[in-house]
Order: structure tokens, then C-alpha cells, then sequence
């Protein structure tokens, strides 16, 4: 079987990623602590993708697993993406 | 007679596991995903009272929870690590230390809940429904049904990592079988990606 | 003794494991005699539902009170709804066929999870006595309709939280299986079976576990929404609260909708297995099937909203849903052109399979029609909510689905029992079954055209006529139903031992002795360079 080939990932790469995933959530809060407006809600909805970007690309392996894996976990956000959207088609015209 | 079942059952594939447990997160990202659409659509007729409900909320809470996790998704994934470099007390040293703060973010959120609770609001009561607008009223319903089914996951998750360190200790999952301690770590980071986002919906956007 | 030795001894239905008799069928992990407790229980509760018809049916023979109250009626039809959907169709041929043949039709032993297989058929089970709890038992047989519509699902005094946790856990079932398929296809593809060697029902059945993957959370938390709202009024749907009721309706038919292609794209799978059978030709435009299977996979995902026209929706979002519900008509009728080329020079072996199919491509061309007459805006509104939609959706769900069941379970019957039924007396069967069809179900969309709303026990004077004749209909297409059970029932135990391939098919169930051995297969097969699922000569 084909379960030998395994990317061990090193301490080392967990912790810097932990770092930048805390450094961004610290960023987001003295962020959204300034008064922008609606840009507020785009700040802090970006900083959470790129917090989740991280996650999945390090964390959940993505980075080593199989092109078709990473395909499918990015048609279902965008499938996800795409629901929200049909759905305010509804809502910003009413 | 027992033996022509187990021919069937008796292939270990990591990868299949593996897609198994990338698809069940799939429909968990779309049960949370109608949540947040929810939540949007009632945040775009609701503006000015989802700002006002949002103060209630203490963000320095949300903060501290928010590092617990962002931590305890490390040590998880530290954990496979280390199976992997065939050092099994680290391996469940790092995991004991995703279920302790798994726990202490269990506390966090049940004394949050807590002080809410004591100050009547809570779905249904009669303080809420009397002196908060409708927007307010969503907005809590919505706080507590999505951080309560957050809280709920966190808990199916502990128990996964329990089984898995169980496993672990007695040997049943090891470098050469480290699916179970792989996939449970995945339904933990996806449980801490939820947090990612509830975090700053429900605490910061005010 | 020698393990594999054990496995061959016996066929699937005879072999012995752990347990005797009627456990050793329901703790049992054999994906096919999963795939029959499938068949038996969704047997059980389709004969329930038909009877629930039946009894509508008999009601509207006459205006006003004929056998039943208001109430009544609108809890046979919640009844009906429920039953139909969520237990019979959605489950539908995935369970029983796609259990008993996608491992076998890709070549593998078993499914990649058979223990969360037989889990799902317990989820089901669950679900099921959780539903009928509801009817038995409590304040009330619910009246919702089968959609649970907010604001009246939580203000509804029947008993509905059963109910709508039963179709939370049918729901859970329902994505396990799609979950256990899709590991399946992806992993347990035996050596040479390429993705484009695929039989076709396996290429349907991968997409509508897609889609129930996908689609069935967005129901299930919703429902567990309005459970919370009877429980503790949180307010979410509760327009009296600030909820929006319209917003349910979107997340109900986000599921919904994408639950019409759960239930028609195996069917057209079926069918596209059946035609190039009876026809010993090669399915036309194989690729062009996979892409609109897919296409209509992906863009059923969102046209959710044509269900909502007069729901008070934004115009924007009108046009965008009927706009892309046309879209779906596309690959739908390529589709159907495929098939009809598929027969074209064929030589054609016509058998009751066959009879079903070509019924199939009728009834469902019918359907699929009178659906554009829907998903044109101002069409709709004139017809929306009427017995025209009725007739609309049954020509597709049961003339589409329930065709292409009967379709798929005449042509893998001789596989499953290893027995042959008796031809004359199903080829009868299906003649009545498909003139009490088109006589039960096409004066509602005259009834429709002409205003008679659906969802009512009673109907104005004018609509007499139509409705005598539908009734009578529904008596018809009961006695071929009748003929059809006892036949099949008959000869699963009496009827004469069946060849390994009867039709002369190319997919690999063929290939295996009927019924097939505990596991399928004595060595995996290897799929050569020229061989194919349609490689006739």
C-alpha cells in the first residue's frame, strides 16, 4: 500500500504558523478597534480567511496532500462562496 | 465462519480515511456555512442593532479563547508529528495538553454563557423580548445557537481525541497507523476554522 | 479453513456469519444484503404512501366531504409528502441499487466503510419509527406539508418535533451513504478502470452523492432550526421576532431543490445502463452523458428559488433563478436525445426493463416540459401552488424516479435473487401501472390551467369531471402496482433459476454468478485496454 510516502511535518513550521495565526488575531482586534465602517467587516472577514488559508494549507496538510483533495475542499468553499451570493441576489434588490 | 468477513474488512488505506473524514468536514463547513449565511442576511436588514448587540459581548473573552484554540490546533497537529517520529508519550502529552485546553475553553464559554444567563438574556426570555429591538433579539438568538453548536463540536471533538489517546496508549494507532490520530486532529482544526470566523462576527464587528 | 474458500461457499443470500436468520441480515455489513434491507424497508413505507394517495385521491372523488375531514387531509398529504420524499425517493435507488451494485459494477469487494453502511440503514430505520412516532402518538398528525414552512411549523399545534427530527436523522443517513460512495469511487476502483471506463449509473451515483454531501446539511441544520424555534422561540424564522420566513424557504429549497437531482440522476443512470443493454449497442455520447450528469448536478445546486416566485422574492433574484432553471433543461435533453440515438440501429430485445425504460423517457420528457412551463416567471404565477405543479412534479418524481426503479429492479432482479420473474405477468403489470399513470396524473394539469389549487380536500363544481377521471386513475395504476409486488414476490422464492448474464449486458455484475458470492468477486478483475461497460460488438 501507498501509505509510506509521508511528509512528516516539522515542530519547527507548526510553531511559526501558530505565530502568524496569533499575530493576525491580534491584528484584527486593534483593527477592527479603529472605526472604518462597513471596511470593518471586509477587515475582519479577511483577516479570518487568511487566519484559515493557514489552517488548512498547514495545519490540515493540504500543502502535501493530493491535487484532487485540495480541488475539492476549494469547490466546496467556492460552492459555499456562491450560495451566499444567489442568496443576497434576494436580499440587496428587495 | 468469522474469518470470510474479516477479508473485507481487513485493508487499512490511510488516503481512504483520510477523503472520509475531508468529506464529513465538508457537510459540517456547509451546516456552519447556512449559520453564517443567516447571519449575514440578518446583519445586512439588522445593521445598526447587530452593532449595538455586539458590545454586549466581551471581546477580551473572545480573545483568550481564541488563543486557546489557535494553540491547541498546534499541539494537535505537533501530535502527529511526533507519532509519526515513533515518540509516543509525546505524542499523548501534546494531545492531554489539546484536551486540557479544550476543556478550559468549555469553562470559559460556560461562565460567558453564564453571566449572560443572569443578566436575562437568553432565547425566549421575557428581558429580551421587552426591552431589546428585533435586531438584538436575532442577534442573540444567533450568538447562542452558533457558539452553543460550536461548544457542541468541541465536546464530539474531546472525545475523539480521548478514543484516539486511548488507541495510542495501547498501541492500536502507531506510525505505521496514524489515520485515526490524523483525522481527529482535521476535525479539530476544522472546529478551530469556525471559531476563526465567530470570533470576529460575534465579538470585534461593533 | 481457508478464509476466501469460505466467502465462495455460499451466494450472499444463503451464507452464514455470526449471527443467525434475521440478525444476520441486520448486522450484517454485505453491501448487498444492505442494499435489500434498503429495498424491503423502502418497499414498506412506499406501499404506505401509495395507500396515503390513494386515500387523497378518493377524497377529491367527489366536492366537499367524501372520506375525510379538512384537517385529516392535510395531515394525509403532510404524511404522503414525508413518507415519499424523504424515506422512498431520496433514498431512492442509491440505497438499493447503488448499495447492491456500485462495488460490484467498479470492481471491489465491498463499499470503503461497509460498518458506517450498515449505520446508515440503522439512521434510516431511526428516522423512519421517529416520523411514524410523530403520526402515532402526541397532539396531532402534523399538517405543514412535507416542506415545514415557517412561520406554521412552529406555531403548529401538532406534533411535529418527531417529525422533523426524524427527517433530520433520515437526512444524517442519506450523507453517510453519499460519503461511503464517493471513498468508494475514488479508492476502490479495481486495476484499469479508468474514470472514463466508468459504467454510467456509477458516474450518477457519483454525483448525486455530491450532492448530498453538499446539500443535505443545509436542511438538516435548518430543521434543527425550526426544532429550536418550537422549543425555545429564538426568534431566527419568527417574523413577530424579526425573523424572515422567506429566508427559510431559501434554505429549505438550497436542500430541496438539489434533492430532485438526488432522486433523478440515479434514475437516469439506470436508464443508461438499460438502454445500451437492450438495444447490444454502445451508449451515444457516453462523455456527453458524465458532463450533463454533472452539470445538472452543479447547476440544480442553484435554481433553488423557482420554487419561491411568489414568495415575495427580489425581481433580480427572479430573473437569475428562472434564467438558470432553463439552463438545467439543457443537459437534461441531451440526455434524452442520447438514449433515443442509443436505440437508433439498434437491435433492439424488447423486455419489460425496456417497456419501463421507454416509459421512462416518456413521462419524464412530459415533466421536464410542463417544468420549463414553471420556470417561466410569469407562467408560474399564473399556475403557482396549483394541481398543475402536482401534476408536474409526480411526472417527474414518480414517472421519473419511480419509473426508472421499476425499470432497474426488472433488469437487475435475475442479478439480486438470482431468479427470473415471470415476463407476461410484468409486462401486464407495467401496461396497467402506465395507463393508470397518465390517467391519474395528466387531467391535473388541465385541472391546474384551469385554477383548481392544490393542498385542498375540496374543489369547486367545475373541476368534477377531471377529478373523477384521476381518481379512476389512481385505482388503475394500484391494480399494476399490485401485479407487479406479487409478481416480483413470487418469483424472488419460485421463479426459475436465472442465467449469470439473461440480458447479455457488459458491466462487471455480469460477470459474477447470480446472486453473486459473499464478496463479489473470486480475484478483483483487471480491466484491459478494449474492454468497456458498453463494448458491444
Amino acid at each position: 500500500m501507498e501509505n509510506e510516502k509521508h511528509h512528516i511535518v516539522p515542530y519547527r513550521l507548526y510553531i511559526f504558523v501558530l505565530i502568524a495565526l496569533l499575530a493576525l488575531t491580534f491584528l484584527s482586534i486593534a483593527i477592527t478597534g479603529i472605526e472604518l465602517g462597513s471596511l470593518t467587516v471586509a477587515g475582519a472577514l479577511a483577516f479570518a480567511s487568511v487566519k484559515t488559508f493557514l489552517v488548512l494549507r498547514y495545519f490540515m496538510h493540504l500543502k502535501y496532500d493530493k491535487p484532487y483533495i485540495v480541488a475539492m475542499v476549494i469547490f466546496v468553499f467556492a460552492i459555499f462562496v456562491v450560495t451566499i451570493v444567489v442568496t443576497f441576489l434576494d436580499y440587496l434588490y428587495r | 465462519m468469522e474469518q470470510a468477513k474479516h477479508v473485507v474488512h481487513d485493508h487499512y488505506d490511510a488516503e481512504a480515511s483520510k477523503i472520509g473524514m475531508w468529506l464529513f468536514i465538508f457537510t459540517e463547513l456547509l451546516l456552519f456555512g447556512v449559520l453564517f449565511v443567516i447571519y449575514a442576511v440578518y446583519r445586512y436588514i439588522n445593521h445598526e442593532a447587530f452593532h449595538l448587540a455586539a458590545e454586549e459581548l466581551d471581546s477580551f473573552v473572545g480573545a483568550v479563547n481564541t488563543v486557546i484554540l489557535l494553540v491547541s490546533s498546534m499541539t494537535i497537529a505537533m501530535s502527529t508529528t511526533s507519532l509519526q517520529k515513533k515518540n509516543k508519550a509525546l505524542t499523548l502529552a501534546l494531545a492531554g495538553i489539546t484536551l486540557i485546553l479544550g476543556v478550559v475553553f468549555l469553562v470559559n464559554k460556560y461562565f460567558e454563557w453564564g453571566a449572560k444567563f443572569d443578566h436575562g438574556i437568553f432565547p425566549g426570555s421575557e428581558y429580551l423580548i421587552e426591552n431589546l429591538s428585533q435586531g438584538e433579539i436575532l442577534f442573540f438568538g444567533l450568538y447562542f445557537i452558533m457558539t452553543g453548536l460550536h461548544a457542541l463540536h468541541i465536546i464530539i471533538g474531546l472525545v475523539l481525541i480521548a478514543v484516539v489517546m486511548r488507541k495510542v496508549y495501547t498501541g492500536k494507532v502507531h506510525a505505521e497507523r496514524a489515520a485515526l490520530l490524523e483525522n481527529s486532529g482535521l476535525y479539530w482544526h476544522l472546529v478551530d476554522i469556525i471559531w476563526i470566523f465567530l470570533f470576529p462576527l460575534f465579538y470585534l464587528i461593533h | 479453513m481457508n478464509s476466501t474458500s469460505v466467502a465462495n461457499e455460499a451466494n450472499y443470500l444463503k451464507y452464514k456469519g455470526k449471527y443467525k436468520g434475521l440478525l444476520g441480515w441486520i448486522f450484517s455489513t454485505d453491501h448487498k444484503r444492505i442494499g435489500l434491507l434498503y429495498l424491503y424497508s423502502m418497499a414498506i413505507m412506499f406501499s404506505v404512501g401509495v395507500l396515503l394517495g390513494l386515500a387523497m385521491k378518493l377524497e377529491l372523488l367527489a366536492p366537499g366531504k367524501t372520506i375525510m375531514e379538512a384537517q385529516t387531509y392535510n395531515a394525509t398529504f403532510t404524511v404522503h409528502g414525508v413518507i415519499m420524499i424523504f424515506m422512498v425517493v431520496v433514498p431512492g435507488l442509491p440505497a438499493v441499487f447503488g448499495n447492491f451494485l456500485l462495488p460490484i459494477m467498479i470492481g471491489a469487494k465491498d463499499v470503503a466503510f461497509p460498518k458506517l453502511n450498515l449505520l446508515s440503514w440503522w439512521f434510516y430505520v431511526a428516522g423512519v419509527f421517529l416520523v411514524l412516532s410523530a403520526i402515532l402518538f402526541g397532539s396531532g398528525t402534523p399538517d405543514t406539508g412535507w416542506t415545514f414552512y415557517a412561520p406554521y411549523s412552529f406555531k403548529s399545534g401538532t406534533n411535529l418535533l418527531p417529525a422533523i427530527f426524524g427527517a433530520f436523522i433520515l437526512g444524517f443517513s442519506s450523507i453517510l451513504t453519499g460519503l461511503n460512495f464517493l471513498v468508494t469511487i475514488h479508492r476502490l476502483r479495481c486495476p484499469g478502470l479508468k474514470w472514463t471506463k466508468l459504467p454510467l449509473f456509477v458516474w450518477t451515483l457519483y454525483g448525486t452523492a455530491w450532492i448530498q454531501l453538499l446539500a443535505t446539511p443545509v436542511v438538516g441544520i435548518t430543521l434543527v432550526l425550526v426544532a429550536l424555534e418550537r422549543i425555545f422561540g429564538v426568534g431566527v424564522f419568527d417574523p413577530a421576532l424579526g425573523g424572515d420566513p422567506i429566508l427559510y424557504q431559501h434554505l429549505f429549497w438550497i436542500y430541496s431543490h438539489p434533492a430532485v437531482y438526488i432522486m433523478i440522476l440515479p434514475a437516469m443512470g439506470a436508464i443508461s445502463e438499460i438502454i445500451p443493454t437492450f438495444s447490444q449497442k454502445h451508449i451515444f455520447g457516453y462523455k456527453a452523458i458524465i458532463a450533463s450528469t454533472m452539470a445538472i448536478a452543479f447547476v440544480g445546486y442553484l435554481v433553488w428559488g423557482h420554487h419561491m416566485f411568489t414568495a415575495g422574492m427580489s425581481g433580480t433574484a427572479q430573473y437569475y433563478f428562472s434564467l438558470l432553471t432553463f439552463l438545467v433543461a439543457i443537459p437534461s435533453a441531451i440526455k434524452v436525445f442520447n438514449w433515443i440515438s442509443t436505440m437508433y440501429k439498434g437491435s433492439i430485445n424488447i423486455q419489460t426493463p425496456f417497456y419501463w425504460a421507454v416509459s421512462f423517457i416518456f413521462v419524464f420528457m412530459i415533466g421536464g416540459l410542463s417544468g420549463l412551463v414553471l420556470g417561466a416567471l410569469a407562467a408560474n404565477i399564473y399556475v403557482h401552488d396549483t394541481a398543475f405543479v402536482v401534476a408536474h412534479f409526480h411526472y417527474i418524481v414518480f414517472g421519473g424516479t419511480g419509473f426508472a426503479f421499476f425499470a432497474a429492479i426488472h433488469y437487475w432482479f435475475p442479478k439480486i435473487f438470482g431468479r427470473m420473474y415471470d415476463k407476461t405477468w410484468a409486462n401486464t403489470g407495467w401496461l396497467i401501472f402506465f395507463i393508470g399513470f397518465v390517467t391519474l396524473y395528466s387531467p391535473m394539469f388541465y385541472l391546474g390551467m384551469m385554477g383548481m389549487p392544490r393542498r385542498y380536500y375540496d374543489y369547486l363544481q367545475e373541476f368534477h369531471g377531471g377529478n373523477i377521471l384521476s381518481t379512476i386513475g389512481s385505482w388503475i395504476l394500484v391494480t399494476g402496482f399490485v401485479i407487479i409486488i406479487v409478481n416480483l414476490v413470487r418469483s424472488a422464492s419460485k421463479g426459475p433459476k436465472a442465467e449469470m448474464n439473461p440480458w447479455h449486458g457488459k458491466t462487471l455484475e455480469w460477470t459474477v454468478p447470480s446472486p453473486p458470492p459473499l464478496e463479489n468477486f473470486d480475484e478483483i478483475p483487471v480491466i484491459e485496454e478494449n474492454d468497456g461497460p458498453y463494448n458491444y460488438k
